[in-house]
């Protein structure tokens, strides 16, 4: 009888010591506050397990094919500049005006600039470590403490003690900004990449955000771990967009999550292009009244892609709403997974919360999970979802053909205006052009 | 003399059930044709064999349109020769303006005619949609909607009506373009295609029901039974079947030893 053996893989951890805490603070000449926050995130990484398939938010996500010989060495920055970045990332985001751009390549800064218009309200926008020298206070008050903690995950734990650049947003009291802020992370060698982005609005402030995370694609495995915060107090408002065009070798892991005031709105907005494999978490806390919150998505892998967004709204006071609305198209052999879940606490009475997920599917490999779930504690509420995954419709192709497009411009047509709901909540166009050159690119790309 | 579609012995089937059972039809550039008939008698699945509809499996006989030869060709090759068919339910495709689409269209067959042409500019465009807006007296908002998404029965066959117009084919069919309209919409979308209508444009409506002929006047009356046209006249015929029904051409047909 023919058996068959396979070796059990393991969910291995990245080869990373409390050394190498020591030496990232170290390089860095932090003070030492931040490293001991840095020392107490090790020992709380040290005593969280690594995730495995038999924990529930991982169980479709197996990362055991991760080589952390590369993706878990810690990368040596090679001399980048601005313009190794490439040229569509750089554009300003309104016709000739930024308000503030922070690029880096690898974990440097290689370009910062923030108009005199935003610092004339006393704005701030620099590189976390800068931040945490410069504004002591305000990143001790906030850096995370309010929306991810060691404690909230294994890789959380990772980047909370091994972070090795970031990006610090500071909008004061009252102040409504006009002019968009930029950050890229631009990652250029192999190795793992920590980055950390912190977004505090003061009360009634209100800016717009885009962040990008891109990097070429490198012939051996490389990583992302990554932790986002974004603190939205009392009637502030914040738009923040996040674009991921990571090269093909990596793997990401991140934690991003909202914490949103009484009244104020966070629309949130993430397209998904690159990558080897995403897990990511994000979360939306809606800790005050009358406090609204919006994310949406869209992913499109193609190839041999792996992404798994883990959404959480939690409703965690009363008159709260939130919307989700995550749209993927799937190409080749690539896999989605969205699981998403609402929560209302108790008391947590006269929310709303909407989540939605829809998936076309590009031929018979490829397969999207969709996995809506509900925990509600308030018995008045409203809260609901849709999920639907299928096939592109080959009747709307049709149509599109019998008025003389081509069948490939028709799919390009159907999967555009599948992505327009989402994409029409982006408030720059150029982005928004950008995103639809990235599907273009998909469908035109073959793996 | 226009360019014509000639039907010519057409068989189909559709998952291996004959439908079609020995077509002949031929339209010119300039005619207005009727084809009517009871549910099931094989009139959109002409309609769908002419333009390609992949479910549709011709077993014998020809199409030709215009010279060539149709059964080489995909859909959209198809289309850009100059054939044009109104759904008798219409796709709805979200998130594509109508003006996005039509744009797309014409673009399509610039470059099919010219792979250099970097298609219309976005004022002439413009200027060619609300022109045909204008004729059909179509409200100027409706380029800005989503194609057919969340349209009434009346807004989706008047937005095909729309793209007939911007198309300018040479023969359009209008496939059961009555179907679930009330008689205002009936009438706004009749007054449509009779506008488009004439020495350049060659119509085959097919319908179930004899009134919208009261507004779209054929030249010729087809009527279809079984998978084949039966009876082929005059705007007389329409008449005679909107008082007989089909019972007496059936009996006809049995008559003639089938």
């Amino acid at each position: 009888m023919a058996t068959r053996r396979r070796v059990a893989r393991e969910f291995k951890a990245p080869p990373f010591t409390r050394a190498d805490v020591e030496a990232v603070s170290a390089r860095y000449d932090e003070p030492d506050w931040l490293r001991q926050l840095r020392l107490e995130a090790w020992a709380t990484y040290e005593g969280t397990p690594m995730p495995t398939t038999k924990d529930e938010p991982w169980r479709r996500t197996d990362y055991r094919h991760i080589n952390w010989d590369s993706a878990g060495t810690l990368l040596a920055p090679n001399g980048g500049q601005l313009d190794d970045i490439p040229a569509a990332s750089r554009q300003p985001l309104l016709g000739e005006e930024q308000g503030g751009m922070l690029a880096f390549v690898d974990d440097v800064v290689v370009h910062h600039e923030v108009s005199e218009a935003l610092t004339g309200q006393g704005v701030i926008f620099t590189d976390l470590r800068t931040a945490a020298v410069e504004h002591p206070d305000l990143v001790r008050d906030h850096f995370m403490t309010h929306a991810i903690t060691p404690e909230t995950g294994k890789f959380a734990a990772l980047n909370a003690a091994l972070w090795t650049h970031g990006t610090f947003l500071y909008v004061p009291r009252g102040k409504t900004v006009e002019l968009p802020a930029h950050s890229i992370f631009y990652t250029t060698q192999p190795g793992v990449s920590l980055g950390h982005m912190l977004v505090v609005l003061e009360e009634g402030a209100q800016i717009d955000y885009l962040h990008e995370s891109l990097s070429p694609t490198l012939d051996v495995d490389g990583s992302f771990i990554g932790a986002t915060e974004l603190i939205v107090k009392d009637g502030a408002n914040l738009r923040f967009v996040s674009l991921q065009d990571w090269g093909h070798h990596m793997f990401e892991f991140s934690h991003q999550r909202a914490r949103v005031g009484n009244d104020a709105q966070l629309d949130w907005i993430t397209g998904q292009m690159g990558s080897k494999f995403v897990k990511a978490f994000l979360e939306i806390d809606l800790d005050g009244q009358g406090s609204w919150g919006r994310m949406s998505a869209v992913y499109f892998p193609d190839g041999k892609q792996f992404m798994d967004l883990d959404t959480q709204q939690n409703h965690n006071a009363p008159h709260t709403t939130s919307d989700l609305l995550f749209k993927g198209v799937l190409k080749d052999e690539s896999r989605s997974v969205w699981q998403g879940m609402i929560k209302a606490l108790p008391g947590a009475q006269k929310t709303d919360g909407f989540q939605a997920n829809r998936n076309m599917l590009m031929g018979n490999k490829t397969r999207a999970d969709s996995i809506p779930g509900l925990e509600i504690e308030a018995d008045d509420v409203r809260c609901t979802h849709a999920s639907a995954t299928g096939q592109i419709e080959e009747e709307m192709i049709y149509y599109l053909m019998t008025r003389g497009l081509p069948r490939d411009e028709a799919v390009k047509l159907a999967v555009d205006g599948f992505f327009v709901p989402v994409l029409d909540r982006i408030p720059f166009e150029n982005v928004r052009d950008r995103m639809l050159a990235y599907v273009e690119r998909k469908l035109l790309g073959h793996d | 003399m226009g360019a014509a579609l000639e039907i010519r012995n057409l068989h189909v089937s559709v998952e291996d059930q004959p439908i079609l059972r020995g077509v002949n039809l031929t339209v010119q550039q300039g005619e207005v044709h009727a084809l009517m008939g009871p549910n099931g008698s094989g009139k959109s699945t002409l309609a769908n064999t002419i333009m390609g509809h992949p479910a549709y499996a011709i077993t014998a006989g020809q199409l030709i349109f215009d010279g060539e030869d149709l059964l080489e060709l995909e859909t959209d090759e198809r289309a850009r020769l100059g054939l044009f068919m109104a759904f008798q339910y219409p796709v709805a495709i979200p998130g594509v303006t109508v003006a996005n689409f039509l744009r797309n269209a014409i673009n399509a067959r610039m470059k099919s005619q010219d792979p250099e042409s970097k298609g219309i500019g976005i004022p002439a465009f413009r200027k060619l949609m609300l022109d045909k807006m204008d004729l059909l007296q179509m409200d100027k908002s409706f380029g800005g909607r989503y194609l057919n998404d969340g349209f009434s029965g009346g807004e989706k066959k008047r937005a095909e009506i729309l793209q007939m117009a911007v198309m300018e084919p040479q023969i359009a069919i209008m496939d059961e373009t009555d179907s679930g309209l009330d008689i205002d919409a009936l009438r706004v979308v009749s007054e449509g295609v009779n506008t488009l209508s004439g020495p350049e444009l060659g119509v085959l409506v097919i319908t179930h029901y004899q009134r919208i002929l009261n507004y779209i006047k054929p030249q010729y009356v087809h009527i279809m039974l079984d998978g084949q046209i039966a009876e082929s006249g005059g705007p007389e015929l329409a008449v005679h079947l909107e008082e007989h029904g089909y019972d007496w051409l059936r009996e006809k047909q049995n008559g003639n030893g089938k």
